[in-house]
């Protein structure tokens, strides 16, 4: 356990800011399959991010452009070189509004993510290392909304919030907390298992005599203690804020054309288009949700494989003969475990 | 995920003789029978209260429904007679009465009672959601048993990606490009809807129809209409069963590599036991009891599921009919869905929890 935190410290120092620490620290320990997984994750996401900062640059059209100079685009138009993914029902081009939606897409992920961390690990943490009745009601309370199907819940808060209209913000925001308030439950249950194991431990007695203050034990000591398995839950969380803004989009509770482009609402659009064969409008807009979700999933995977003792150092054991130096040192982390 | 799996092992393991005095005192299978189902209620209490006033704070339903369409007069009179223009936590104990006589309230758009339409639809959403089990048991679990014995070999691999990509197409998409595919391109199955419409309506005709129509069809026992039922869901049950599938493959995958770790795993080879029977038996058994928990907490991701792919298929159930209440802005009716299948929930996990304690090796040995 020692080993791995400190190899954790080191790669923090040489890791680029934007590059998130467990990544590339994980990164560095992983091999063969687990690195292809890996590095295919975190490539796909860097794309996505990248088409998101350069929108404007790649995306020929605006997402709510119906006509250039030419005049006014045609509807349902095939992939062309005009229009090279096609033009949708309502005559946007497809290709641009893909592009656009990554935006949007990652704006939803940045709330939702942003969103629950820092209210599911602060209830968590002082949830578990208070305890007492607080304790017992939210973790009834998360329990709950935990076993609730998400997509629902989903629906009750996005119509509180948006009241059904469909602005740029509106929309994302109420993606967003959609989102979190199931993720919230999440983050919860893990940092508040861990605030109760931890507040047993040693230095946690030592802080407290020294003198610190409740709170300082608690976000400085607890938590800092407390985010081992926190980036898994994170990509998790991420992906399945793409799915559910997609979902909110597709049942018709999403952002509308006019503010923001948007997947789920190009897909639902392009429902009644497959019933005369016409593909294009539903199948670039759905790769794109799919590639997206595969690429933060690939990377939570193979977090989660890292991070757990059983899955990674079998693997590590099987390839001793061909990599003798990981090998070995996978072998002093599985001690402790 | 890893919560999920490890949730069902910390619980207390039920002891089958009331005499027998474990962690807790008199910790039968009765006592935990009771004490689970009593928490049912603040399960179900605490999600209806959400909804409630998440509802409440966008303001009322009927104004967000039909305000447009009436005068300010008209709006005031029906908000008076629905009861609205009272304090709102007289209307919470009085929603809460009406729930406990389990009366879900009156849509707004075409003034039905919530119940009626649960009745109405419910049975449509059931069938769908018990053929994409069946459809995800089916593949899920030989699959993932599969997957944890070639472990970290190229099938393993295959089947991993696999699993990843049905967890990653959201089910509108995959009901979509299914449908493109088997549609309209090859032309296999029908677009969409439960039944064609002249066996629908022979099938609402029938003598106490159930309105599982794989059922009444049977009971006609005319082979077109089984035919024509059954090709109407293909598709939707298996968007909605490979989704399914694939978090059945990774949840018996890692739970079966764990158990086929065990020393007894070695125990029973040297003994002689065949690989088949080793895994399907021997790994698999003890590695059923956190899956099935996470199953049940996986029907009630189908029930959401069943929402998006019913709106894909047209397939009028209660997925497809709170999508029209959606559409219509009928919150009432979005209110009153979204409690009873809060009940649903509660009951399912309560249910699966104690199939759960039954079958948990520790009371028998």
């Amino acid at each position: 356990m020692t080993d791995t935190t400190s190899t954790g410290v080191l790669a923090d120092r040489r890791a680029p800011l934007w590059k998130r620490l467990p990544i590339v620290a994980q990164l560095r320990r992983s091999v063969g399959l687990q690195r292809g997984m890996l590095v295919a994750g975190v490539v796909i996401c860097a794309v996505f991010l990248l088409t998101a900062v350069f929108a404007p640059l790649i995306a020929p059209y605006g997402f709510g452009q119906l006509g250039d100079d030419g005049g006014t685009f045609p509807r349902q138009a095939p992939p062309s070189a005009v229009h090279l993914w096609g033009t949708t029902v309502g005559g946007y081009d497809v290709f641009s509004r893909v592009v656009w939606g990554t935006r949007t897409a990652i704006a939803v992920v940045v709330v939702a993510v942003v969103l629950s961390i820092t209210i599911g690990v602060a209830l968590g943490l002082v949830s578990g290392y208070l305890g007492g009745w607080l304790d017992r009601v939210l973790v009834v309370i998360a329990d709950a909304v935990y076993a609730f199907p998400s997509l629902l819940l989903a629906i009750v808060v996005s119509i509180v919030i948006s009241g059904g209209q469909s602005s740029l913000w509106g929309g994302i925001i109420s993606a967003g907390i959609s989102i979190t308030v199931v993720y919230v439950p999440q983050y919860f249950r893990v940092v508040r298992a861990e605030a109760v194991r931890l507040k047993s431990e040693a230095f946690v007695e030592s802080a407290k005599v020294v003198g610190s203050s409740t709170p300082r034990i608690m976000f400085k000591h607890v938590l800092r203690n407390a985010t081992r398995s926190l980036p898994l839950i994170l990509t998790l969380n991420a992906s399945e804020a793409i799915l559910t803004l997609a979902a909110l989009g597709f049942l018709g509770f999403g952002i509308g054309p006019t503010s923001a482009a948007e997947w789920g609402y190009d897909l639902n659009r392009a429902l009644s288009d497959t019933a005369s064969g016409i593909w294009w409008t539903g199948v670039f807009p759905g790769a794109a949700i799919v590639l997206m979700v595969l690429g933060i999933t690939l990377v939570g995977e193979s977090l989660n494989d890292l991070a757990d003792p059983r899955l990674r150092t079998r693997r590590r054991a099987r390839r001793k003969t061909k990599n003798d130096t990981t090998a070995t040192s996978a072998v002093t982390e599985e001690v402790p475990a | 995920m890893t919560s999920l799996i490890e949730a069902p092992l910390a619980s207390e393991p039920p002891t089958p003789d009331p005499t027998v005095r474990r962690r807790r005192p008199g910790g039968g299978f009765g006592r935990y029978l009771v004490v689970r189902a009593l928490l049912i209620i603040p399960t179900v209490f605490i999600l209806v209260t959400l909804v409630f006033f998440l509802m409440r704070v966008v303001g009322n339903p009927i104004t967000a429904s039909v305000g447009g369409r009436l005068t300010e007069a008209q709006l005031q009179e029906r908000l008076a007679a629905a009861g609205y223009d009272r304090p709102i936590i007289v209307q919470y104990l009085e929603y809460l009465g009406q729930i406990v006589r389990l009366d879900f309230g009156t849509t707004a758009t075409d003034n039905r009672q919530i119940s009626e339409v649960i009745v109405t639809y419910g049975s449509a959403t059931v069938e769908l959601v018990f053929y994409a089990l069946i459809i995800a048991l089916v593949i899920g679990i030989p699959l993932g048993m599969l997957a944890a014995y070639v472990r970290d070999r190229w099938p393993d691999a295959v089947l991993r990606i696999l699993a990843i990509l049905a967890y990653a197409t959201p089910v509108f998409f995959a009901g979509l490009l299914l449908k493109l595919t088997f549609s309209v391109w090859l032309g296999w199955f029908p677009l969409g809807g439960r039944a064609s419409t002249r066996i629908g309506i022979a099938l609402g005709r029938i003598e106490n129809p159930t309105g599982i129509y794989l059922i009444d069809a049977l009971r006609t026992g005319n082979s077109t209409i089984i035919v024509d039922v059954l090709s109407h869901a293909v598709l939707p049950a298996l968007t909605l069963g490979l989704l399914t599938a694939g978090i059945f493959l990774r949840l018996v995958r890692t739970n079966v590599i764990g158990t086929l770790g065990s020393d007894y795993i070695d125990a029973a080879r040297s003994r002689g036991v065949g690989e088949l029977r080793l895994v399907r038996k021997h790994a698999l058994k003890p590695a059923l009891i956190p899956i099935i928990t996470v199953m049940g907490l996986q029907i009630a991701m189908l029930l959401g599921g069943s929402v998006l792919t019913e709106t894909t298929f047209g397939w009028r159930g209660l997925g497809f009919q709170l999508q029209q209440y959606l559409s219509a802005r009928d919150f009432i009716a979005v209110q009153g869905i979204v409690a009873v299948l809060a009940v649903i929930v509660a009951v399912t996990n309560f249910l699966v929890d104690v199939v759960a304690a039954l079958i948990d090796p520790r009371v028998r040995y």
